[in-house]
């Protein structure tokens, strides 16, 4: 599995994707392989205000439970409704397995002012880092 | 302490198994993912390598007698080639492992879970002391491989040198594959027919492959516990424990009291009078959700009345179900509860046991 060069890493294996002031979030492949594939997600609610470590969601698998983290400080400005539950609506996370680092992103951050990604792991540092824990 | 290896250790490796510790050993929790793998057993089959269960044989003019002293159900009364399921119990009737009683003409075994070997080998050590039984521990020998789903039986047929489709459920036979002795035993632990088949190190690739090569799919623990969980069959660490009496557990047809005397029989006894302790249920959750062991249960006011041991998103069903203990009070199936799941309390309705049951 490859980790794209164009995105930054959290330890926490979040990755994220800036275009100007907004960040696409999301998790790894990495991440998905370890936690086996999602069976629920728990997202904020648009308008939700974050600080970068932040939880802010949650992902289950048949096998665990595990807390999301946010990459960066700011908004929550979009979600991707079709993997979640609401309501009578039972939304389905596959894309998240399928594909982590494209269809299966989880929200959409719009940068709080003076806010950056300068924290974030390069891919090749999170490279190094799942080779580090022996990945 | 570094983990075990079964003999199909390379063979996960070599196809993208997620290797897991898991009581002692390196074992696959799964190779493509735990959805897809739990419904091939429940509609064809699937493939489980088993070899960390302990298998160990008893020998001896006292191996009845051993036998019969630390297990729950009965062994006298087992025929030839039967294979039986109950409890090792202490003496104050906490369940110290569940496990499979095989009855030989010429000796008996038992299987016992992985995490448990070394507990049980002491513990039947101390008991045995003035008996007269060898106790071998084959675990290490022997590879032991489950094919599970409503497809096993077609799939085992012309593999063995006996016909062992004619087994029956709880039955097993000494036969031979490719020419070397082997154990079939049509048993299992996902709610599916299906068999179990101890064959030596050396053959034990072989028998997996050709298990794969008439169309069993590999399945991981991560399915095994999911389709364990959806049948309702107890998970050692989780359901049971040393704390926990087989009768609360809902395990008191694998207990004989009236058989004579056992370890931890007086004990029992006096468990299936007493009303007030958790007994284990089946909850059914709203939502998708999944319990997790340790989760709190409440009652309707709010009150807490038991804890979750196993939960999860059963992949057959598609329903997040769980099991626990709760108050007696609140066993009854209808019961309306709560299950605190991260500080979010989630509905839930005691349903009954098994969640799901196969055609015959």
């Amino acid at each position: 599995m490859s980790n794209p060069s164009n995105l930054r890493y959290a330890t926490t294996h979040e990755w994220a994707k800036q275009d100007s002031d907004v960040v696409t979030v999301g998790v790894t492949a990495f991440a998905i392989e370890q936690l086996t594939e999602p069976t629920y997600l728990e997202l904020p609610a648009v308008g939700a205000a974050l600080k970068a470590g932040d939880k802010f969601g949650i992902i289950e698998s048949y096998k665990s439970t595990s807390d999301l983290y946010s990459p960066v400080s700011g908004t929550v400005i979009e979600r991707n409704e079709p993997l979640v539950d609401e309501g009578k609506r039972k939304g389905d996370p596959k894309p998240v397995n399928d594909d982590a680092f494209g269809a299966g992103w989880m929200v959409k951050i719009k940068l709080a002012p003076s806010a950056t990604l300068d924290h974030l792991l390069t891919a090749e540092q999170y490279d190094q880092q799942l080779a580090s824990e022996g990945h | 302490m570094s983990n075990l290896r079964t003999p199909l250790y390379q063979w996960h490796v070599d196809h993208k198994a997620r290797m897991v510790p898991f009581g002692g050993w390196e074992m696959p929790v799964q190779y493509t993912g735990i959805g897809p793998e739990h419904k091939a057993v429940r509609s064809t089959a699937g493939l489980f390598d088993i070899s960390h269960m302990a298998r160990v044989s008893f020998r001896g003019t006292d191996a009845l007698a051993l036998l019969e002293k630390v297990f729950t159900n009965s062994v006298a009364t087992m025929k030839d080639g039967q294979v039986r399921y109950g409890l090792v119990c202490k003496e104050d009737g906490g369940i110290l492992d569940d496990i499979l009683v095989y009855r030989w003409p010429y000796e008996f075994a038992a299987v016992i879970n992985a995490g448990n070997r070394s507990k049980i080998l002491a513990w039947l050590e101390t008991q045995r002391t003035g008996m007269a039984v060898e106790i071998q521990d084959q675990t290490l020998d022997t590879t032991m491989i489950a094919v599970q789903g409503p497809k096993s039986v077609a799939l085992v047929a012309g593999m063995f040198a006996d016909d062992v489709s004619a087994l029956k459920y709880y039955y097993a036979i000494p036969s031979r594959y490719k020419d070397k002795p082997c154990v079939v035993s049509r048993t299992g632990y996902t709610g599916e027919d299906g068999f179990e088949v101890i064959v030596p190190n050396a053959l034990g690739v072989t028998l997996w492959e050709e298990f794969i090569a008439k169309g069993a799919v590999p399945c991981g623990l991560g399915s095994r516990d999911t389709l364990r969980l959806e049948a309702a069959m107890p998970l050692y660490g989780h359901e049971l424990n040393e704390t926990i009496d087989p009768i609360h557990a809902g395990l008191a047809w694998a207990v004989k009291l009236d058989k004579g005397d056992f370890i931890g029989r007086d004990a029992i006894q006096k468990a299936t009078a007493d009303t007030t302790r958790p007994v284990r249920v089946g909850l059914e959750i709203e939502g998708k959700r999944a319990a997790r062991e340790g989760c709190p249960i409440t009652d309707a006011d709010g009150t807490n009345c038991g804890t979750v041991t196993s939960g999860s998103l059963c992949p057959w069903l598609d329903k997040s179900l769980a099991m626990g203990y709760v108050n007696p009070q609140f066993a009854s199936v209808g019961s309306a509860l709560d299950v605190d799941v991260r500080g979010t309390n989630l509905p839930a309705t005691v349903v009954p046991l098994p969640f799901y049951k196969r055609k015959k």
